[in-house]
């Protein structure tokens, strides 16, 4: 008898424990779904918001101060070119820095100081890279608040998120591969150019492209170096029509982009700069959602495809 | 063949073996050549450490020229650019402070319990769709989440707790936390998914319940990455500014308590950058001791987490 009522114990200390198990399971997607209705919240009050100003002339026209004439022209063509700035400096300096930490560095203690480096890096405050970019581009090398000093503070920001998918992906590449280039009397960097880097290739696009979606939406670097809100003009096309045909005039020039345009409209106390502001930033969701999904994409493809 | 100008470098001519010597030497440079320039672009991150201690302590040690340090760290009044200027950092540092618990209450726990959820409950279906969302979460531009709690969150609030100021640090700080939950449960999950299998295996055979296996075996033994992912928490929210300089106001206030509008360190900055200080004045050189209060607070945070790591480490 004792022994059935100790199993009867047993069966209920067993139940109890195993309703903890339910209770956490439902307390997890609890929490999951907090961050999954906020974002759903968030995009659906923009999208409210925002979708009906989203017209042509959004994108044709420049800011102003009437809120029903203004547009993003100045702010998506200034994100673009200085995406482009960025990238031209982050990738192929993200890259290389990549390639030598993992094929060529050798251990030492410098290396281990290039390493402790990228990785405090990844942890400073964006805002404090725009100190940086205000005391050292801006003044010191007088590059002004231009394009050029934009693009290259959010290159350096951006630069230890290409350089670890670059290690990343460049580590996965099995060793057989670097060995039997090497048999075949292939240099260290004919291994690296012809086998390495084209092998790392999508690994090293999810990385910039994730990294270019964090600095399209980087507002506070940017506002620090002092870029100017209202802008109504275009810079200097790149593109001339008498040789040498490229110009980069534009690199020079004062410019805003989307994030503080969208900061500039939020900031007004008028109903119809916020519907303004919800619009741009739609556009600029839709972007970095854009990307990210993108780089989501691309890495889920190479992990279904690659079997070395 | 061979008496073709130009093919003199064709391996089978047994006259030219200087001809290929040359040509190794030149590889060799080559080669050495191209070893030089990446190791100059790994450099690159050293240098930009070295430009931001160099800026930061340039334009402070001006202004601590003019400030002692003592004023700086007890003054109670933040008032820069007014003629009667004091410069307590403790002002701005209380916002950010605030703010951050704020953040922190809600990214730590909801990060930790989905980093839980997804390593050791979730099926695997719901992880593969809840871990791409989680990243499109984080991946969000902070001016946008600026706008959200501005515009969203705080009518919300406001319906519950009618007397809350348009601008304030406990909308912003939700909004804040919302955003880190990302960074938090990602590196966790990782940390968690690292435990070998052979630790769960060992506490079910026991007779453990997943729930005992996850609190009692699976995150002790993850400590150190839980550590690290804390300390990552911290660090975005201390260095957060879009949504602070949107939704939390920028009237510099000494107070702790959440409902009220207050500036941070990193709203002053944005705040200054707006306006037009002239470079070298005493306007402009605050942004750069705020930004080193900034750079000192993260540091600190990790240098603790390193020694946290190090003291919790657990090798298998």
């Amino acid at each position: 008898m004792a022994y059935a009522k100790n199993l009867e114990e047993i069966r209920a200390l067993i139940a109890s424990h195993k309703r903890w198990d339910l209770v956490f399971a439902c307390v997890g997607v609890l929490a999951l779904m907090i961050g999954v209705l906020t974002f759903v919240a968030l995009f659906s009050d923009m999208a409210i918001k925002g979708v009906p100003r989203l017209e042509l002339d959004f994108f044709t026209h420049f800011p102003s101060r009437r809120a029903g004439q203004a547009g993003i022209l100045s702010a998506w063509v200034g994100s673009c070119l200085v995406m482009l700035t960025t990238a031209f400096f982050a990738v192929p300096l993200g890259v290389a820095a990549g390639l030598y930490l993992e094929e060529y560095a050798p251990k030492n203690w410098v290396t281990d100081i290039i390493e402790i480096n990228i990785t405090n890096l990844a942890g400073v405050p964006s805002i404090v890279y725009g100190l940086l970019a205000l005391g050292l581009f801006v003044y010191q090398f007088g590059f002004g608040q231009s394009i050029l000093s934009a693009g290259l503070t959010l290159a350096l920001l951006i630069l230890p998120v290409v350089i670890v998918a670059t290690r990343e992906a460049i580590r996965a590449i099995p060793q057989g591969i670097r060995e039997g280039a090497y048999a075949l009397g292939a240099t260290q960097w004919q291994v690296c150019k012809d086998h390495i880097v084209p092998y790392s290739t999508a690994g090293i696009l999810t990385g910039v492209i994730i990294g270019m979606a964090r600095a399209i939406g980087e507002t506070a670097p940017i506002i620090t170096i002092g870029a100017l809100t209202f802008i109504a003009f275009l810079p200097p096309s790149p593109l001339k029509p008498e040789p040498p045909f490229v110009s980069f005039d534009w690199l020079t020039s004062p410019f805003t982009v989307m994030p503080i345009q969208m900061f500039n409209w939020t900031s007004r106390p008028e109903a119809a700069f916020l519907v303004n502001a919800a619009a741009a930033g739609f556009v600029l969701v839709l972007m970095t959602l854009a990307m990210n999904g993108l780089a989501i994409y691309i890495r889920y493809r190479l992990r279904k495809r690659i079997n070395w | 063949m061979s008496a073709v100008p130009g093919q003199a470098s064709m391996p089978m001519a047994p006259s030219n073996a200087s001809t290929r010597l040359q040509q190794r030497r030149t590889r060799i440079l080559r080669e050495r050549a191209i070893e030089g320039v990446l190791f100059l672009a790994a450099l690159v991150s050293v240098f930009t450490t070295i430009g931001i201690v160099y800026v930061l302590l340039k334009e402070s040690v001006l202004f601590f020229t003019h400030v002692s340090l003592w004023d700086f760290l007890t003054d109670t009044q933040w008032t820069p650019l007014f003629d009667d200027a004091h410069f307590g950092i403790m002002v701005l540092l209380s916002g950010t402070i605030t703010s951050s618990l704020v953040a922190l209450s809600i990214a730590i726990p909801l990060g930790t319990i989905i980093a839980i959820y997804l390593s050791e409950f979730a099926p695997f279906s719901v992880r593969e769709i809840a871990k791409p969302f989680l990243e499109l979460l984080g991946g969000v531009p902070t001016i946008v989440y600026g706008y959200f709690a501005l515009l969203f969150v705080t009518p919300i609030l406001q319906w519950f707790y009618p007397a809350l100021p348009g601008f304030n640090i406990l909308s912003a700080g939700i909004v804040m936390g919302i955003m880190i939950i990302p960074y938090v449960s990602s590196i966790s999950e990782d940390a968690m998914r690292a435990v070998p299998m052979a630790l769960r295996e060992g506490s079910y055979a026991m007779g453990a319940t997943r729930f005992q296996t996850a609190t009692r075996v699976v995150v002790p033994a993850a400590f150190s990455g839980l550590a690290s992912a804390y300390i990552l928490g911290i660090s975005r929210a201390v260095g957060e500014t879009m949504i602070l300089a949107v939704a939390a106001g920028m009237q510099p206030n000494l107070s702790f308590n959440p409902l009220e509008p207050a500036a941070t360190i990193t709203a002053y900055i944005v705040q200054v950058a707006l306006g037009d200080l002239p470079h070298g004045s005493i306007g402009y050189q605050t942004i750069f001791a705020a930004g080193l209060t900034l750079m000192v607070f993260t540091l600190f945070f990790n240098v603790a987490g390193h020694f946290l790591r190090k003291r919790y480490r657990e090798a298998y």
